[in-house]
C-alpha cells in the first residue's frame, strides 16, 4: 500500500430535523461499514466522545448513533485560534432486516466507535424425518 | 400630495456590501466556517486556547496511538508528525462505506506566545490530542497593585 498524506477536511454538519434540546452543533462522523459472512461492522470516528456518552438507538430497522462530546476547553481557558468546529456526532442508518437486534456489540476506543452486528441466521435447510406410524 | 413611498436612490456601494454579507453567510453555512477566514488547512486541524499559565493545542486524531505521534518544539513552533493507521480487516470483508482515511501527516504551527520548552505535556484521550505548554513567567499576566499614597 502506498503512503498517503492526510488532508484536512471541514466537518459536515447534520441537517437540522427539529429542534435539539442540547445546545451546540452536531456533525456527521466519518464511517466505514463492511460485511463479513456473519456480521455487519460499523466503525465511526467520533473524537472527544467517551464510551459512556455514546447512545445507540435501534427502532425497527433504523439505527441512530449519537456521541456527546465532553467539555472542549478546561476551566478558565479561552479559545485563541479555532480551526476545527466542535460539536456532538450523529448519524442515522437504515439496516437490512438481516440483523439480529439482540446481538449488537459496541466498543469505544480512542474516539473510534466499533459496532459489530450479527446477521440473523438464515433458515437452514432441515431434514424432516417421516416417522413410520 | 403626501409622499407615502420614496424610492431610495440606487446605491451600488450598499448593494455590493449586501451581496458580500450574503455570500459570507452562504459560505459559513456551507463550509461551517466560524465567521472567520480559514487558514490553509493542513492535517490535523488544531484549536489553540490559553489560560493565564498555559497554552493548549488540541487536535482531533481518532484512533491514532501515542506511539505513532512525534511532537517537537522548535523555535517556538510546534511540529506535529505522525501516522494514522487503520488496521486491515479480514480478507473476506466487503465494504459498503469507506470514509475513514489513513495516512501520514506533518504539520508545523507557530505558537501565539513564548513557551517553556521543558514544560510541555501531551496527552491523548478519546481521540483528542492535547498538548499543554507552560508560559514563561515573563509573559504571564501579573496583577499590579495600586498603592495608596
Amino acid at each position: 500500500m502506498t503512503e498517503k498524506e492526510l488532508q484536512a477536511k471541514a466537518k459536515e454538519e447534520v441537517p437540522a430535523k427539529g429542534e435539539r434540546v442540547r445546545p451546540g452543533r452536531v456533525f456527521v462522523p466519518a464511517v466505514d461499514i463492511f460485511e463479513t459472512p456473519e456480521t455487519l461492522v460499523l466503525v465511526a470516528d467520533m473524537p472527544g466522545v467517551s464510551g459512556d456518552k455514546v447512545t445507540l438507538d435501534l427502532k425497527e430497522n433504523y439505527l441512530t448513533i449519537y456521541g456527546e462530546i465532553g467539555p472542549p476547553l478546561g476551566p478558565g481557558e479561552t479559545m485563541v485560534e479555532q480551526e476545527y468546529s466542535i460539536g456532538d456526532f450523529q448519524r442515522d442508518f437504515h439496516l437490512g432486516s438481516l440483523i439480529d437486534q439482540s446481538k449488537i456489540e459496541a466498543i469505544m476506543k480512542d474516539g473510534v466507535l466499533r459496532l459489530v452486528m450479527h446477521k440473523v441466521e438464515k433458515a437452514k435447510p432441515r431434514k424432516i424425518e417421516v416417522k413410520v406410524g | 400630495m403626501p409622499i407615502f413611498f420614496r424610492e431610495p436612490r440606487w446605491n451600488p456601494q450598499r448593494e455590493l456590501e449586501q451581496l458580500q454579507r450574503r455570500m459570507d453567510r452562504v459560505f459559513q453555512d456551507a463550509f461551517g466556517l466560524e465567521g472567520r477566514p480559514r487558514r490553509a488547512g493542513v492535517y490535523p486541524l488544531v484549536n489553540i486556547s490559553e489560560d493565564p499559565d498555559h497554552i493548549y493545542v488540541r487536535a482531533e486524531l481518532p484512533g491514532v496511538r501515542a506511539e505513532n505521534l512525534e511532537i517537537t518544539l522548535q523555535d517556538n513552533s510546534l511540529i506535529l508528525r505522525g501516522e494514522r493507521k487503520i488496521p486491515a480487516e479480514e480478507k473476506q470483508v466487503n465494504y459498503h462505506r469507506r470514509e475513514r482515511e489513513s495516512g501520514f501527516f506533518r504539520r508545523v504551527m507557530p505558537l501565539p506566545a513564548m513557551v517553556q520548552g521543558d514544560k510541555v505535556e501531551a496527552t491523548c484521550k478519546d481521540g483528542i490530542l492535547t498538548i499543554t505548554m507552560a508560559k514563561p513567567e515573563a509573559v504571564k499576566p501579573r496583577k499590579i497593585e495600586v498603592k495608596v499614597a
